[in-house]
């Protein structure tokens, strides 16, 4: 399995700050989802990181097996 | 040159950590520490600070060794709080330590504008219990030209 890790207010849209998601190609990992928490994800303002470093073009990620993909919604600061 | 960067996830007491910190670096001209506290009144009960912990420590290591080189220091210290914090309580405390004083007024000023607005946390905020996100602050962003 991979784990999807969602911050912020990310995390009440999609109930809990993790899920454990098949391994697969992003894009059908959002498709099995609610859609106001798939638009959310795709926010253009919401970072993505891979196992711990950001990415960009998020949904071109393929997740395999182990692997932590983190949604990182704007910043609001220390 | 000393670079001591921490996640607290309890109350702390500042000072516990100012002293000691200020003895390791034996031979400065000048320390300054800032501690910011979660403001009272304005109904709040309570504000939650959340962290990604493969991003966020990385990031204030990199923002204390980015002022450490800038400013010249001798050391600098950050401590940042994360959970559910109480009005009075510290969230935050910065301490730079270096030959000169301007450097260390400086480096905690630099230091605090870029926690403000460009390091991995996100914050909610309690009144008449209800939870509410905190969005990003435009004048947060504007502190940062200050060091472009």
């Amino acid at each position: 399995m991979a784990r999807l890790v969602f911050l912020g207010r990310l995390a009440d849209l999609a109930g809990s700050p993790e899920r454990e998601v098949a391994p697969g190609p992003l894009a059908d990992v959002l498709a099995a989802m609610p859609r106001d928490l798939a638009v959310a994800l795709l926010d253009e303002r919401v970072r993505i990181a891979l196992n711990g470093a950001l990415v960009t073009g998020g949904e071109a990620v393929v997740l395999a097996g182990g692997d932590e993909l983190a949604f990182l919604p704007p910043v609001s600061g220390g | 040159m000393g670079i001591d960067v921490r996640l607290l996830h309890q109350p702390f007491n500042p000072g516990q950590f100012v002293g000691p910190f200020t003895h390791a670096h034996p031979g400065l001209g000048g320390v300054c520490t800032f501690v910011g506290e979660v403001r009272g009144g304005d109904g709040i009960e309570a504000l939650e600070l959340s962290h990604y912990a493969p991003l966020t420590l990385p990031g204030m290591e990199g923002l204390a060794r980015r002022a450490a080189a800038r400013f010249d220091l001798m050391g600098i210290m950050i401590l940042h709080r994360t959970g559910i914090m109480l009005p009075g309580e510290p969230i935050v405390c910065v301490s730079a330590a270096a030959r000169h004083r301007r450097a260390v007024f400086e480096a905690v000023d630099f230091a605090m504008d870029h926690l403000k607005s460009d390091s991995w946390f996100w914050k909610r905020e309690k009144r008449g219990g209800v939870w509410a996100w905190i969005e990003p602050r435009a004048e947060d962003h504007s502190d940062l030209t200050r060091w472009a």
